[in-house]
């Protein structure tokens, strides 16, 4: 399992601070993160893929400095957003998971496999030449999943990705978030997705307020909240 | 090309995209240098010939063909009343072989096979032309194209749930400034997948 370590991580938007020396390391499997909105909680995962850089501290996955390897770790850590629309560039089902192969030095025909192997792990291959933007919302998320996960991340980082969904796609997307065999990072509202999570990380304010088993965090956050 | 693509297996299909667009564009100018209505009529049957061997349902070719007779339906009578129903005619088929063989070529050919072809196109000069970027910006048009027109859309019923059908500028500011955030999240999801090292 990889390890992602923030060591006194400040961001700021501007004037105003997001993120204020965040201390964590993230070695666990299944890793939720809650907080209101404006809380941080989108930013500090950003920082995991170097989507956003923090203005001061260091951010390392697998020892690796965000900042200085970023290829390295862009390989490592998949993100998946919230708005599957956003995150899906090509035209075609298939077309736009084999794009994440791209640039890999692979063959036309390992890249075909690849990526048919990917839509039938997530029941797409029926859709593989339809166009991406004519799926249900559900089968959006579930092709923007296929087409970070055909990449063989470590770390699979997901920003609300069940916000946009109904309960039963909610609930399918987080089951399959959980059964994947890389460690995977959660940020999301929906709290009783958690329980099954073997941490759960509450930031108020851009400061990190509870950590710990999801009872525990939850509670905490739950008063918070009251 | 946005979802017209009807996959197949067949050998028009598999032709390669470059040989495709290269024969295609000989035909266009083949069909445009025939002047006998026999020839047309020949190259006609040829060209359902190859909409057969491909494959492609009724329904899909007549959704590509189809808006080309209704124009057909008025340029014919008045180019037969300027110059003839022997020139009509000759007008009318070579456009109809040319769209339909146009039609037939995008029914037939991925995006991803276009853009490759392009980037091969674009190889010999590549010490100018990064071929990866102008494929990407090119997949990127096509797929904004369902994007904006989803905005576009959404932004018409907002308008109309709040009673400002009227105004152009509650629907072109809204537009705009959506389209600039979608942009945005686009270009931070490339960049998500490694499209910026």
């Amino acid at each position: 399992m990889s390890t992602i370590d923030f060591d006194g991580v400040s961001h700021a938007f501007g004037e105003r601070m997001v993120l204020q020396d965040i201390r964590l390391n993230l070695t666990e499997q299944r890793i939720g993160i809650v907080g209101a909105n404006g809380s941080g909680k989108s930013t500090l995962v950003r920082l995991i893929n170097g989507l956003i850089r923090p203005d001061t501290g260091t951010v390392t996955v697998g020892g690796l400095d965000v900042a200085r390897h970023i290829k390295a770790v862009r390989r490592q850590v998949g993100f998946i957003f919230t708005n599957p629309d956003n995150q899906i560039v090509m035209p075609t089902v298939a077309e736009d998971v084999a794009f994440t192969l791209r640039r890999r030095g692979l063959t036309s025909l390992e890249i075909t496999t690849r990526t048919q192997a990917a839509l039938e792990r997530f029941g797409l291959d029926q859709h593989a030449d339809h166009p991406a933007h004519r799926l249900s919302g559900g089968q959006k998320q579930l092709l923007a999943l296929a087409a970070v996960l055909v990449g063989e991340p470590e770390i699979v980082v997901a920003d609300e990705p069940t916000t946009l969904l109904d309960a039963r796609n909610a609930r399918s997307i987080t089951e399959l978030l959980l059964g994947l065999s890389q460690q995977v990072i959660v940020v999301t509202h929906q709290l009783d997705l958690l329980a099954d999570f073997d941490r759960v990380i509450v930031i108020e304010h851009g400061r990190v307020v509870a950590d710990g088993a999801p009872d525990e965090a939850l509670g905490a956050y739950r008063e918070l909240l009251a | 090309m946005i979802g017209l693509y009807h996959p197949g297996h067949s050998l028009v299909h598999r032709t390669p995209m470059l040989l495709k667009l290269l024969l295609l564009s000989l035909a266009v100018v083949l069909v445009g240098l025939l002047g006998q209505l026999w020839q047309l009529g020949a190259c006609l049957l040829v060209v359902a010939a190859l909409f057969l061997a491909a494959r492609v349902p009724l329904g899909a070719a007549w959704k590509q063909i189809g808006p080309i007779l209704w124009i057909l339906v008025i340029a014919v009578p008045l180019q037969a009343l300027f110059a003839g129903w022997t020139t009509a005619g000759l007008m009318a088929g070579r456009l109809l072989i040319a769209v339909a063989l146009a039609a037939l070529f995008t029914l037939t050919t991925t995006v991803t096979a276009v853009l490759e072809g392009f980037q091969k196109l674009l190889r010999p000069f590549r010490r100018w032309v990064d071929a990866d970027r102008v494929g990407l910006l090119l997949a990127l048009t096509l797929r904004c194209i369902p994007l904006v027109a989803e905005i576009v859309s959404e932004v018409i019923e907002a308008r109309r749930a709040r009673g400002t059908q009227g105004s152009l500028l509650a629907l072109a500011v809204p537009v705009v400034v959506r389209s600039l955030y979608a942009a945005d999240a686009i270009g931070e999801a490339l960049a998500a997948r490694g499209l910026d090292d």
